[in-house]
């Protein structure tokens, strides 16, 4: 909702290929500063082919990935990590064997030792639950719980631009609301999302806009309440 | 002592703390259901005195076991004054260091490196040429050692350097033939384009003692004998040693290796300079390795290309695998087991000790105390006694072969187990073959007819032993350190003291 029109992130004429692949096809995404974008679409419709590219984790053929205005397509991972990027990743890949502590610690690998206590208590507001089990091993914990420190980890970097893959995975449906009410928090307290999700009604719900994939193109975009009132994307998604 | 930097984060955060129960009871609390919310009363403990004495354990502080270990080893030379043991221990602390130096590089660092012991030869012959008179330079001690683990440090970022975005297979053969050029370049190396370098096969000789504020230490004293004084400077370099890689295990550095290990793609993602990571774990361990090196030649004044071959590369991976991969007090007792293994297996009569003595815990181990227990041995007593009274009834020569130390147990041996005075050259192969076989065959059987089968590979084994293996300890050596593995895979895959692993499903 703070959103103002500066751009955050830009995806512009994206073409993703993996070996003779074409996945991502001319794509085009804009993340403003501050705002909640939704990235809807089927299995393999290139969703996390999307975050990959914008990470840097797989190179696009052609096209442009801007960071607050800068072009950021050549460099490595770390340094648009270090940018103001982060993530929650598919399936939250945690770091089984280390404690919620350490996994936390390693999402601010590159900050400063310093600032460390301020985030570690940021997050721990967000989420008692990890302070009470700062010194369980992260494999050991439920789905639900590993999804917090998922979340935990990738807030530590104090981002400015947050992308989540499918963070509702494998949830109760009271804790999908109770995280998207979460990442709603985040959002207005200014940083920018993307959010892949499968689970269109819910994520449109809190977004301000939305894009739709589909075999690597977009579909569909625009304001997330229009895209609510949508006739094919309901039949698509909503299943009504 | 656990890392200055947790405690600070362990300590109550007022308003995490106050956040969490201000949520109240009837609030629905994220992600904490039923099991969760009793976490803390889940937890079970072991009664008894066992779990007594294993709690009593646990709060000894890791300073307390090094500094304890470190009094007994200190005491080994005032204990013995045979100049063997104190060789051994001094070959011991070498292995322990080089075992920290690998579970760096293997144990935190996740790289299969299988060029180690290039490192280990490369610090030996950098002291040499720095302080020796092949070229006539005699460099003090308190310079030339800190140069050689600056060497070894750099060559390892030199070979990580091209190899660092291989993993796994690649690295491995990229190290495994660094190895393979480093001995071909120091066998070789008495003509180097036409310079003597390493002088070749025969080595380098006259290497200068540890000079330490002026003052040489012989590693020889009068007599002959070794000083024991080496023992003690590796001793104490090997504690520097672990207190350091301690601290490095436990500071940020340490966890970012563990978590590349874990998932290099996470670590990735969270801004981790992974390369830089695995450069820095790989000279890390080569740097270690370099500097045990420097020990081993002073010692012996001079060095020799054999000295780091194959085998010892198998050695310290089998201490570092035995002891657990990954924790530093793991690979130090699995250095000391395997160390004296090796040498208690050199004597034949304390190694027919080993193995009898391995036997009987192996057969009680897995029948505990039971009616099976009585039947195994007791049957393979009778089976021995009747095999070895027919074989002697035919001819006295079936039997009178063997003969050797052991006391009470080569007595048994001898009475017990068929030696003949003459083994036919196909008793070795057909009988070690058909061993292995029927091993192989005990394992599909079930019940009783696994025991009647058990009964007579037991007798087997004890005749394989006697006759062919300990007649060839050098081979016997790996045979047994290849068994450790196999039965370390199965029974216990993370090592004596090894984290157990934790996988995300
Ligand atoms: N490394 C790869 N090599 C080849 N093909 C790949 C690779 N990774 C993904 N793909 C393919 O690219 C397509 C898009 O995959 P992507 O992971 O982006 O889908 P997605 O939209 O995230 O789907 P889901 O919702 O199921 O996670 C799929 O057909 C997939 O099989
Ligand atoms: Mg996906």
């Amino acid at each position: 909702m703070s959103a103002n029109g500066t751009p955050m992130l830009e995806l512009e004429g994206i073409n993703t290929y993996y070996g003779q692949i074409h996945i991502l096809q001319d794509e085009n995404i804009v993340v403003n500063e501050g705002e909640l974008v939704c990235l809807l679409g089927g299995n393999a419709s290139g969703k996390s082919t999307t975050l990959k590219t914008i990470l840097g984790l797989v190179r696009p053929r052609t096209g442009t990935v801007r960071l607050a205005g800068e072009d950021v397509t050549q460099l490595p991972t770390a340094h648009r990590i270090k940018r103001g990027l982060a993530i929650v990743p598919e399936n939250r890949r945690l770091f089984g064997p280390m404690t919620v502590l350490e996994n936390l610690e390693m999402g601010a690998y590159l900050r400063p030792k310093a600032d460390l206590k301020a985030e570690f208590e940021r997050v721990y507001e967000l989420f008692p639950l990890l302070y009470e089990r700062r010194t369980q091993l992260a494999g050991t914990m439920s789905g639900g719980e590993q999804q917090m420190v998922a979340m935990g980890r990738a807030l530590m970097s104090q981002p400015k631009m947050l992308l989540m893959d499918e963070p509702s995975m494998g949830l109760a449906p009271i804790l999908v609301e109770k995280s998207f009410e979460i990442i709603k928090h985040v959002n207005e307290s200014g940083v920018g999302m993307l959010v892949v999700e499968q689970n269109a009604n819910v994520s449109l719900s809190i977004a301000d806009r939305g894009y739709v994939l589909s075999t690597g193109r977009v579909v569909l975009e625009g304001k997330a309440a229009d895209l609510l009132q949508n006739e094919e994307l309901r039949k698509a998604y909503l299943g009504r | 002592m656990s890392g200055g930097y947790d405690d600070e984060l362990s300590r109550p955060l007022e308003g995490a703390l106050e956040a969490s129960t201000s949520e109240g009871p009837t609030s629905p609390a994220v992600g904490r259901d039923e099991w969760v919310a009793r976490h803390g009363d889940n937890r079970t403990r072991r009664g008894g005195l066992l779990g007594t004495v294993e709690a009593r354990l646990r709060v000894v502080p890791w300073w307390a076991w090094l500094a304890t270990f470190v009094a007994l080893f200190c005491l080994l030379p005032v204990a013995s004054d045979s100049g063997y043991v104190r060789r051994v221990a001094f070959d011991i602390a070498i292995y322990m260091l080089l075992a920290l130096g690998l579970n760096v590089v293997v144990g935190w660092g996740g790289l299969l490196d299988l060029g180690y012991i290039a490192f280990f030869g490369i610090g030996a012959y950098a002291y040499a040429f720095l302080s020796s008179d092949h070229y006539g330079i005699h460099l003090p001690s308190f310079v030339s050692i800190p140069l050689v683990v600056v060497i070894g440090a750099t060559t390892g970022f030199l070979v990580g350097l091209p190899s660092r975005r291989l993993t796994g297979d690649y690295l491995a053969i990229v190290t495994l033939f660094f190895l393979l050029l480093f001995l071909t370049v120091t066998t070789n190396g008495d003509d180097l384009f036409g310079h003597n370098v390493t002088g070749g096969a025969n080595g380098l000789l006259n290497a200068d003692p540890l000079s330490l504020f002026g003052h040489e230490l012989p590693p020889t004293l009068e007599g002959g004998l070794f000083n024991p004084a080496y023992m003690y400077v590796v001793l104490a370099v090997f504690v520097v040693v672990y207190v350091a890689l301690r601290f490095v295990n436990l500071s940020r550095t340490g966890r970012a290796w563990r978590s590349l290990r874990e998932d290099p793609l996470a670590a990735e993602v969270m801004g981790m300079p992974v390369n830089s990571l695995k450069l820095m774990s790989f000279a890390f361990g080569a740097a270690i390795a370099a500097l045990s090196g420097t020990f081993v030649t002073m010692l012996s004044a001079s060095v020799f290309p054999l000295s780091f071959s194959f085998p010892l590369l198998i050695i310290i991976y089998t201490m570092v695998i035995l002891g657990g991969s990954g924790s530093q007090p793991g690979v130090v007792l699995g250095a000391v087991l395997i160390g004296t293994l090796l040498e208690l297996l050199r004597d034949p009569g304390d190694s027919r000790v080993l193995f009898y003595a391995a036997i009987v815990l192996g057969v009680l181990g897995a029948f505990r105390f039971s009616v099976k227990l009585a039947v195994v041995v007791a049957g393979t007593f009778v089976f021995g006694f009747v095999a070895h009274s027919i074989a002697g009834a035919s001819d006295n020569a079936w039997v009178n072969g063997s003969g050797g130390e052991g006391g009470g147990v080569a007595d048994f041996a001898a009475n017990w187990v068929i030696v003949p005075v003459h083994v036919a050259a196909w008793v070795a192969p057909v009988s070690y073959v058909s061993l292995v076989a029927l091993a192989l065959v005990l394992t599909l059987l079930h019940g009783w007819a696994r025991i009647a089968l058990l009964i007579p590979v037991l007798y087997l084994a004890a005749f394989v032993w006697e006759n062919v293996m300990i007649a060839q300890p050098e081979p016997t050596r790996y045979i047994i350190l290849g068994v450790i593995l196999i039965a370390l895979m199965i029974f216990r895959p993370t090592g004596l003291l090894g984290e157990k692993r934790v996988e995300i499903i």
